[in-house]
This record gives C-alpha cells, sequence and structure tokens, in this order.
C-alpha cells in the first residue's frame, strides 16, 4: 500500500533542479523508478506508457552515457526518441540556444531533456518551450537525474537514506553532481560531507548543509557511503591541485583510506573514472563494495520514471 | 529672450542655497536668481513659467555613461542617450572610452564633440584611455588627449592592473593636472567570475568574483597614489572594506575620490535570483552589509558622486545564460529617483545626495557646472520630489531596456531638463 504522504504528482514540468523538490516528490520518483527496474531485467523491456510521445535528446555538451541511458529509457517506454548534439562551437554565438529551443519546440516535442555547459541555460531554455523539459546537467549547477540514481542505488542496498552518513569527495567546486547529490541527501535526511582541497570547494558550500574535510581520513571515518567525483585532468595540473600523482596520494580513494569507513560501506561514482587518479581499480573494481555498475543500470530506471511521471504531469495539464 | 522660472524650491548644492523663489535664465546663463525673484518684480513682457514649489536644481552630471558610439550603435546612440539623459534631468554627461572602438586618439574624442555638437542636447564630454586600446600595457598620448578635451583617464571596464603602467600613469597624468579614474577590480582574482563569490554564486554554480578583488586593487593604487600625489578617481565602489579603506585615505589627505552606481546601494547579490541576467553587473552586486555600507558612505561624504553607470546592452547580449552575457544595465532614466529613495528614506540629507550628482561630478571632470550661481550655465532640471510613480522601461529613450528595475515604485518625477536656457525634455503634463 502506497505511502499516504506519497503524493499523486509532481508539481512541475519540469526537472529542472533537486532543490525544487520536496521530500514527497522525490520519493514519488524513487518509488516509480523501482517499479521499471524489475521491466528492464525481463526479456521484453518495452512497455507503452510514453507512445506516440516525442522525447528529444538535446546536448550541447558531450555526453555518451547520459544520452544513451535517456534514450533507453524513452524506447523501454515506447517514445520516439531523437537525438540531437549542437557543437560547442556554435553555442557561443548568441542566440543559438533560444533559437535552437524556439525551433525544436516548433516541432511539438513532449519532453526535451537538455544538457549544457552553462549554469542556467537549461532553466532558462525551459521557459521558451511548451514541452517538459529534463534537465541532463547545467554546467556546476544541477544533474538531477544522477542525484536520483544514486539516491535510488543507496536505498536499494542500504533501505534508506534518512541517517546515513554520506562523503562526497573531490572537484565540488565544479560539480553540478555534487551540487545535486548535496540537495537531495539534505532532504532525504543524510548527514553530507564534503571532502576536497580548498582549492576545489566553492566558497560557502558549508550552507548547503555539508561538513568540510580536507582531509580525507578524517572525512571518511564511519563513512556509509562514499561518492567520488571525477576529475576533470585539465584541473590537476597546477591549476587548482599541483599534480595528478599528489592529488591521488592526498584524495585518491584506496583501500587504505577506506579502512577507516564503515565496513560495510557502498563506493560510488558517476563515471567516466580516471582509475590512478581519484579511485584505485582495486576498490572500483570490488564487487562487495563498488555500486559503480549498479548506479548504471538504476540510471535508465530512474530515467524511465522521470520520464513517466513528467508526461503524467502534461496529461494533468492537458485535462485542465 | 529672458525667461523666469518663477515659484520654485531651489537647490544648489554648492552654496547650500535652499530656498523658495525665482531663477532668470537669459542668453543661456542663470541671470539672477533668489527669494526676490518674483513675478511682480520682473517685466510684464518676459516669459513667466510658474513651478508650482517643484525642486529646481542644477542638472545632474553623470560621470559614467555607454553612449553606444563609436562602434555599438545597435545598442545606443549619442543622439538616443541624449535624449535618455535629458529625460533623466542630466544636463551633462562624460562617455566611457572603451567601447569596440577605444578613444585612445584624438580622432574619438573629435567624432563625439562632434555628434554632441549636431545634436545639441545634453553635453558631451568623453574620457580618453590610460592605455593604448585600454590594453592596460602602453600609455595613451595623454597630452595630446588632454589637449583634445579629455575630462580624465580612464580603461572603462578594465582595471590599469599593471602597477608599474599604474604608476607611470597617475605621474603622467598628474603632470597635466588630470585624474586617472580606476575600476577597482584585481582582474586575475576576479577573471573566472560572473557574480559575486558566495552562497548564492554557489547555489547556482556560478564562479564567484571574491569581494576582495576590489580593496585589493584600491589599496594597491593608494599607495601608488602617496608615491606619484597624482588625483585617483574609484569608480563604481561596491564593497564594505572599499568605503572603509577610502574614508582612511581621505582623513588621511591623499587627493582621492570616489563614486558609486545606483544598483550598489539598491540592490544586493540576491537580486541575481535565478539567474536574472539584467542583475548581472561589473562589478558585481555583493551583499546586504556592502549595500549598506555604500548607503552610509553616501551619506557621510565618503562616496563623493553617483553616477548612472549606464551600460545599455540589447536583448541579445542579455537573453542568454548567465555566464554568457553581457555585464551592464541602462541607468541615466533612473540614476535621480534611485538616489531620491535614500533622501525619502532619511538615509542621505536631499542636498548630500544632489551634490554627488551635480558640483562633485562636474568638479571631478574639471568644468564649472553643476552649480545654480549668477553667470553659470542655466543647465538646470526641474523636479517633483515626492510624486509617485514606477519605472517603466517601456518608456525608457535609451535604445536598450536592460534594467533590473522595471516596476519598482519610486517617488520623485523629473519636470523639465534645460540645457544652456533652452529646454530639452518636459513631461507630458508640464508646460
Amino acid at each position: 500500500m502506497p505511502d499516504s504522504s506519497v503524493p499523486e504528482r509532481l508539481r512541475q514540468r519540469h526537472l529542472l533542479a533537486i532543490s525544487d523538490l520536496s521530500e514527497a516528490e522525490i520519493t514519488l520518483l524513487l518509488d516509480c523508478a523501482d517499479s521499471y527496474v524489475e521491466q528492464s531485467r525481463q526479456p521484453d523491456k518495452k512497455s507503452s506508457q510514453l507512445r506516440g510521445r516525442t522525447v528529444i535528446n538535446l546536448f550541447f555538451e558531450n555526453s555518451t552515457r547520459t544520452r544513451t541511458s535517456f534514450e533507453v529509457a524513452g524506447k523501454r517506454l515506447g517514445a520516439d526518441t531523437v537525438n540531437m548534439s549542437v557543437g560547442s562551437s556554435s553555442i557561443k554565438k548568441g542566440e543559438t540556444l533560444i533559437d535552437t529551443a524556439l525551433t525544436l519546440n516548433a516541432m511539438h516535442p513532449d519532453v526535451l531533456i537538455v544538457r549544457h555547459p552553462e549554469s542556467g541555460a537549461v532553466e532558462l531554455l525551459s521557459q521558451k518551450v511548451s514541452a517538459a523539459v529534463i534537465n541532463g546537467g547545467d554546467g556546476s549547477h544541477e544533474h538531477p537525474t544522477q542525484a536520483l540514481l544514486d539516491a535510488l542505488t543507496i536505498r536499494r542496498r542500504v533501505g534508506r537514506l534518512a541517517g546515513l552518513k554520506v562523503a562526497i569527495c573531490g572537484d565540488i567546486m565544479h560539480s553540478r553532481v555534487a551540487r545535486s547529490n548535496i540537495h537531495l541527501l539534505n532532504i532525504m535526511g543524510a548527514q553530507v560531507r564534503a571532502i576536497a582541497p580548498p582549492t576545489l570547494l566553492p566558497p560557502a558550500i558549508e550552507r548547503l548543509g555539508v561538513a568540510v574535510f580536507h582531509d580525507m581520513r578524517a572525512g571518511l571515518e564511519g563513512a556509509d557511503i562514499v561518492m567520488m567525483l571525477r576529475l576533470q585532468l585539465e584541473r590537476m595540473q597546477g591549476s587548482f591541485v599541483p599534480s595528478t600523482r599528489e592529488y591521488y596520494r592526498l584524495y585518491g580513494l584506496d583501500r587504505d583510506k577506506l579502512s577507516v569507513a564503515n565496513p560495510e560501506a557502498l563506493i560510488m561514482h558517476p563515471g567516466p573514472m580516471n582509475r590512478g587518479v581519484e579511485i584505485d581499480s582495486d576498490v572500483a573494481d570490488d564487487i562487495n563494495r563498488s555500486v559503480i555498475l549498479d548506479q548504471v543500470e538504476l540510471g535508465v530506471a530512474v530515467r524511465m520514471a522521470c520520464l513517466d511521471q513528467l508526461t503524467r504531469v502534461l496529461d494533468a495539464e492537458g485535462g485542465d | 529672450m529672458a525667461r523666469a522660472y518663477l515659484n520654485a524650491r531651489l537647490l544648489d548644492p554648492a552654496s547650500g542655497l535652499d530656498t523658495v523663489g525665482g531663477l532668470i535664465v537669459k542668453d543661456g546663463v542663470i541671470a539672477d536668481l533668489g527669494p526676490s525673484v518674483t513675478a511682480d518684480a520682473l517685466a510684464d513682457d518676459m516669459s513667466k513659467i510658474d513651478c508650482g514649489g517643484a525642486c529646481l536644481a542644477p542638472g545632474l552630471v553623470d560621470i559614467r555613461v555607454r553612449v553606444g558610439e563609436p562602434g555599438e550603435a545597435h545598442k545606443e546612440t549619442i543622439a538616443s542617450a541624449s535624449a535618455a539623459a535629458a529625460a533623466g534631468g542630466v544636463t551633462a554627461l562624460a562617455c566611457l572610452p572603451d567601447g569596440p572602438e577605444p578613444i585612445d586618439r584624438r580622432a574619438g574624442l573629435e567624432y563625439v564633440a562632434r555628434r554632441a555638437r549636431e545634436i545639441k542636447s545634453t553635453k558631451i564630454f568623453a574620457y580618453a584611455c590610460v592605455t593604448r586600446g585600454a590594453e592596460g600595457r602602453e600609455l595613451a598620448e595623454m597630452g595630446l588627449l588632454a589637449e583634445a578635451g579629455a575630462v580624465a583617464f580612464s580603461d572603462g571596464r578594465h582595471a590599469v592592473a599593471d602597477a608599474l603602467v599604474m604608476s607611470r600613469a597617475l605621474a603622467y597624468a598628474g603632470a597635466l593636472g588630470k585624474t586617472i579614474v580606476q575600476h577597482p577590480e584585481e582582474p586575475r582574482l576576479a577573471s573566472e567570475g560572473v557574480m559575486n563569490a558566495g552562497e548564492i554564486a554557489t547555489r547556482l554554480g556560478l564562479s564567484g568574483i571574491p569581494r576582495q578583488a576590489e580593496p585589493i586593487m584600491i589599496e594597491r593604487d593608494l599607495r601608488l597614489v602617496e608615491l606619484t600625489g597624482a588625483r585617483y578617481h574609484v569608480a563604481h565602489v561596491s564593497t564594505a572594506e572599499s568605503v572603509e579603506i577610502l574614508r582612511h585615505a581621505k582623513r588621511r589627505g591623499l587627493p582621492v575620490t570616489c563614486d558609486t552606481a545606483p544598483p550598489y546601494f539598491a540592490l544586493t547579490e540576491v537580486d541575481v535570483g535565478d539567474y536574472r541576467t539584467f542583475a548581472r553587473l561589473s562589478p558585481p552586486l555583493r551583499g546586504d552589509a556592502d549595500r549598506q555600507a555604500v548607503v552610509e558612505g553616501v551619506a557621510d561624504g565618503t562616496i563623493d558622486i553617483i553616477a548612472s553607470d549606464h551600460w545599455p546592452q540589447d536583448v541579445e547580449s542579455k537573453r542568454l545564460p548567465f555566464a554568457l552575457a553581457e555585464p551592464g544595465i541602462v541607468g541615466l532614466e533612473t540614476l535621480l529617483p534611485l538616489t531620491l529613495e535614500l533622501v525619502h528614506r532619511g538615509q542621505v540629507p536631499l542636498m548630500q545626495a544632489l551634490a554627488a550628482l551635480t558640483c562633485r561630478p562636474a568638479d571631478l571632470i574639471g568644468h564649472k557646472l553643476g552649480r545654480l550661481a549668477k553667470g553659470a550655465p542655466a543647465d538646470l532640471v526641474l523636479f517633483d520630489l515626492d510624486r509617485p510613480g514606477r519605472i517603466e522601461v517601456d518608456r525608457f529613450r535609451s535604445k536598450s531596456k536592460n534594467s533590473p528595475f522595471d516596476g519598482r515604485p519610486v517617488s520623485g518625477a523629473v519636470l523639465a531638463t534645460i540645457v544652456d536656457g533652452r529646454p530639452v525634455y518636459q513631461a507630458e503634463d508640464f508646460g
């Protein structure tokens, strides 16, 4: 029997940021995603909730994993999915974002999944279209479906989010994954820690509800979940940290540092990993601890849930 | 022909005059003024205007304006900027030299002067660049530019960052009797940022400019001012630390002045909201403690001048993701009402506010303007101090409408603007 506090549907037509969601809405999405995990494990993976719907993946930034995950999710629900990549060279030209939005809007898509290198760009685009918009990652701002799939992964393994000690480690300054996770975990009652050198932490990050650690062992002490972030290689050659090898020594996750965490601690990474830089292969491939491939699998289910729930909002709006 | 403005509240911040009376304009200058100038005392055939008790003050002198020319006439022209200035009560302005075609040679100054003569409205002066192309490396021909009428030297939105270049610029300009106007921002600290660093920028995923970027540059420059003895002016002060540093520097007697712009006392970084590009400024909007310190700086005279920082941007330059949008807002038509907010709230006395808009900016650009005095140019603004209204960008004369103040309720409205005795603007319901 469903929990009575879980709402019937989302309040908004767009999924732009975790910070816009309530605890009940997050629970709704996670419960819905749970139901799609089984569907994805059947020989016949396809259903028809989105039959006749057009879903466009509009990516202004290179992506293979996220785009494929959304594409698979849309197809499993019976939608017609179209991929559109806009080269990074053309986005600098003035109006391309708005022009592209208006052009696509004229084709009457039902859902637009948008990734863009600039913070706030997806929200700007959402104001110009009649489709539901899912933020597939905007600049350093948010990547809501990643945080939802991380939450689903934790919930399915541990059974809950509330009260867990979650350590997020790495380039938090430039990470939309970190921001979305910090918001979601706080909303759901987890205790969040941020572990990074000061040069990779944005100002006043503690105001978002995290305890800050510069020493990785101190931050990992007793942690139930360890979320590693990808560090762009160009940021490791003197501009933010002195070198790759120094970063690995101080902030790379290996068995030794992990030994202070909860012995059952789960290890997560949004991918793609820099093995030997932010994470040791030995740890990344430990089937008892690493849930990195679970994240990929559950990513599809979470994105199916988002597509399903947002099109329900469209149905409801259309019926009004 | 002479014309008399009667039954006005005469306000002259330079002399402290605040009295009900009249003012006579003849041949473009103020022929007489004071309480004794009344209808009874004047010849019958003199043209008389009853001001109905409205405030008559020196026209505003706006020391930081971008007029779009040369180079960005799609955003603003000298004609549209002049119309906006007239509507805003601004009778003289100084335009910045760092547009797409930097004013670093005589031809640039001559172009602006010629266009201003043709339009014959608000008086338009110009700065010249401190360095060639405003690139911060080699000194522009400051001597020749001063001869050609440059009111002061500035690299506009760019800080003169190199300490050696700044030291030589100050020394050289000092010998010419000219002021260097600095954009106070350490460019390396600011290089990646698009708004004030802090919690809001972090939440929005935008890179921040630490507020320390401003006092760092001011403190360095003050050492160079000590070294050279030259006059130095800090543009658009935005942080509490800057105000405190400048207060102290003035107490020590350094030849330093500074200004701010209305957004820095009317808005904060909270107004960026959900990526509102109209709130993208340079320097960026800061926190509320900074805003309050700027108000106090205006109130105690640490901040000498309020300038509009008028920076027109077309829709295409603002309807973009926040970090890609151009900075700046239009300000000519909101300068007076936003400044009067400080007066209506009791934070700044009326005379102090008017001084920051008239005689003090005139002194900075070295022109004998901004005063009600016999023989002075009849550059005047007549305004209703209390008239309630609302800022409406659709009514702006400026070609660009990029203002974060659209819809803001204000008190105070310009009724008429007069340049050299000629009305250049009249409100629909006046005259």
